[in-house]
């Protein structure tokens, strides 16, 4: 009986082709929007994804100045700074704290023999490594002694590397920061896009002491931009906020009525807060692709309206000599369900197409999950079932008597 | 008194249209018994359609009761009377009502399938039947090359796919020349003769002249119902 029927509804489709690929053409323009733009929307979640697990796990900064009302990652450029290196080794000494680092930076031009670099310098302390989870491509990291008598040593980033010193092996020689030459102790390993859009790779590390004697001298001697805290959980981010405040509040001889002269922000939380930022943009494509296919459903609908009509007098004959309402419910549903899932199938290869091309055209992360094609078949099958219902319906209800004389 | 075959009580028809309510058959009283050969005639206009579509089950009185095989149709619903028309019934029509776009041996097929009968028999059975109307060796050849009276065959054959106890033929030799309306008629006088009950609508004297009973309808009412000699006068 079924394969009965699917040959009948197959022939019937081959022979309208011409109408029938219009109809699927809905179908595939609705389904490759779909699977296209989830495949961008899912390639960007993991973009930022690859970022926020670059940038390490369970941060907290704090910054110099007070908290800006937007509340950005402004890493407190330009605000006075306020904080010191011993307030981050206050900051260490509370529980649930696993590492901190203070960051003191600026920009300054690099100069190899003949090449010279203009990037961003940051003084650091080697807990910094660990805080990124970062490590070394060659050489070592600098340590705590280089940060007690302050040496001119550096860390360069994959990019800088490149830059100054193309492919030769940067790791024991001479580049001069300000003038000054400074010993290359370590090339570290390539880190990608920052969650800001910046290049981590374009940077270059020196030990904090270094940084804020030799090169950013500034009027408030031994203060220091922020200083990023590791906890050691998730949850203790939230619960490390206040300690670290009154700690800080207390160091600065703050009293009640005066404003915080930091701010402490919750890196996590704001990652996560463009995770959902990610999630909505991937969520809005899928859904604003999907009234593609609900356009498509109603081209559907409307074939099969005009194909009952045009087929009364089949629906007759076939009535007369015994058709049961089911049988010609279900000869006209299959053909909606089948002109809606060879087009989702046509679409999805469009859509895995589209989405290849604008990776190769704009670069971006495109990925094509086994779930978003799965979902587009059960999405066509049930925009087949639910648009082809009602045409199917209008056949089988029609009187047997009243489709035999139809002229 | 046990039923006969085909049995009408005070049957009528109308259909409401712009005029009004037009009463098209009129309290009509008629048994049939099984095995029977009836030719309905009357001018056009007279009903004859209206009624043959009644008696197969394609359209539902107005009021009155009509009992086929001592089964009153009207409380039927509509898969009932299509299990009916599949297995009790089989169809000849003026236009022939093939499915333009089937094989022949798809549209005497297609009976079957809606039997539910398994592929190979359905296959094995269009062959017997269309070898029967003498268009074996035609199986794969698509309606319309084929001419009027070879299609009018091809209808007898899938009527006949699932051993109907009765044919209705309305007008079945309306669109065919005098040879091919008698080999129609010859292959109706057969089935007969096997026992299969034929119900005829035609206004051709002639070919009613195959009937043994012959019935004329007047405005939805019945003048006269008389026995005939039968086929070849
Ligand atoms: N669906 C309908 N709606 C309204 N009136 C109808 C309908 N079907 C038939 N009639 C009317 O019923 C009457 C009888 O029609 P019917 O088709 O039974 O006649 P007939 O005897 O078969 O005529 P003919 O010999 O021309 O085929 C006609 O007057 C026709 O107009
Ligand atoms: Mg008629």
């Amino acid at each position: 009986m079924i394969e009965a029927l699917l040959t009948e509804v197959w022939q019937a489709l081959v022979v309208n082709r011409l109408r029938t690929f219009l109809t699927m053409l809905g179908m595939m323009i609705g389904v490759g929007a779909v699977v296209m733009m989830v495949a961008i929307g899912e390639g960007v979640q993991d973009s930022i994804n690859e970022m926020i697990s670059s940038m390490g796990s369970n941060l907290l900064v704090v910054l110099s100045g007070s908290a800006t009302s937007s509340g950005g990652m402004k890493m407190g450029m330009g605000a006075t700074p306020t904080l010191t290196k011993a307030d981050a080794e206050a900051v260490t000494e509370l529980p649930q704290v696993v590492a901190v680092s203070p960051l003191v930076y600026g920009t300054a031009q690099i100069v190899y023999g003949s090449n010279n670099w203009s990037t961003m310098v940051v003084g650091v302390t080697p807990s910094y490594f660990d805080i990124r989870d970062w490590p070394v491509e060659e050489g070592t990291i600098f340590t705590d002694a280089d940060i007690r008598s302050a040496t001119r040593v550096a860390l360069i980033g994959k990019t800088v590397a490149k830059s100054l010193f193309g492919d030769e092996d940067p790791v024991g020689k001479i580049i001069r920061i300000k003038q000054n030459p400074y010993f290359v102790v370590g090339l570290l390993s390539a880190k990608g896009q920052s969650l800001d859009g910046r290049d981590n790779d374009d940077a270059i590390f020196v030990p904090v002491t270094t940084a804020q004697l030799k090169l950013f001298g500034t009027k408030f001697k031994g203060t220091i931009r922020l200083f990023i805290v590791q906890a050691n959980s998730v949850e203790a981010l939230t619960e490390l906020i206040s300690p670290i405040t009154e700690l800080l509040r207390e160091r600065h001889h703050l009293s009640i009525n005066v404003e915080n002269d930091f701010n402490v922000q919750n890196l996590t939380a704001l990652a996560n807060v463009a995770v959902k930022a990610a999630k909505l943009l991937s969520l809005m494509l899928g859904a604003i692709a999907s009234i593609s296919l609900v356009v498509g459903g109603i081209g559907i609908m409307n074939i099969m309206l005009v194909s009952v009509t045009e087929r009364t007098r089949e629906i007759g004959i076939r009535a007369s000599i015994g058709a049961l309402r089911r049988d010609i419910l279900l000869q006209f549903l299959l053909e909606a369900v089948v002109i809606s899932l060879v087009g989702c199938m046509i679409g999805v290869v469009i859509g895995i197409g589209g989405a290849f091309l604008v990776n190769k055209i704009s670069g971006l992360n495109v990925i094509i999950s086994l779930q978003s094609v799965l979902l587009a078949f059960l999405v066509a099958g049930g925009v087949g079932i639910f648009f082809g219902y009602y045409p199917a319906r209008k056949a089988a209800y029609l009187k047997p008597i009243d489709a035999l004389r139809y002229q | 008194m046990a039923a006969s075959f085909i049995e009408l009580k005070d049957l009528s028809k109308s259909y409401l249209s712009r005029a009004g309510n037009q009463e098209v058959l009129t309290d009509l009283n008629l048994s049939i018994n099984e095995g029977e050969f009836v030719a309905l005639m009357g001018p056009s206009g007279s009903g004859k359609s209206t009624l043959m579509n009644i008696i197969g089950c394609l359209d539902l009185p107005t009021s009155g009761i009509y009992l086929l095989n001592g089964t009153d149709v009207g409380s039927l619903d509509y898969d009932e009377q299509a299990i009916l028309r599949n297995n009790t019934i089989g169809f000849i029509f003026q236009g022939f009502n093939l499915l333009p776009r089937a094989t022949l041996e798809k549209n005497v097929m297609l009976p079957l399938v809606y039997a539910r009968v398994g592929k190979e028999e359905r296959h094995d059975r269009a062959r017997v039947l269309l070898e029967k109307v003498g268009l074996g060796n035609r199986l794969l050849a698509m309606p319309n090359e084929i001419s009027g009276g070879e299609q009018q065959r091809v209808a007898i054959a899938r009527a006949l796919a699932n051993n109907p106890k009765l044919i209705l033929a309305d007008e079945p030799t309306g669109n065919l020349d005098s040879g091919s309306g008698r080999v129609i008629m010859d292959i109706f006088t057969e089935l007969n003769k096997e026992g299969i009950t034929i119900f005829l609508v035609t206004h051709e004297l002639n070919i009613a002249s195959y009937a043994k009973r012959q019935i004329k309808l007047l405005d939805g009412k019945i003048v006269q119902d008389e026995a005939t000699k039968g086929a070849n006068q």
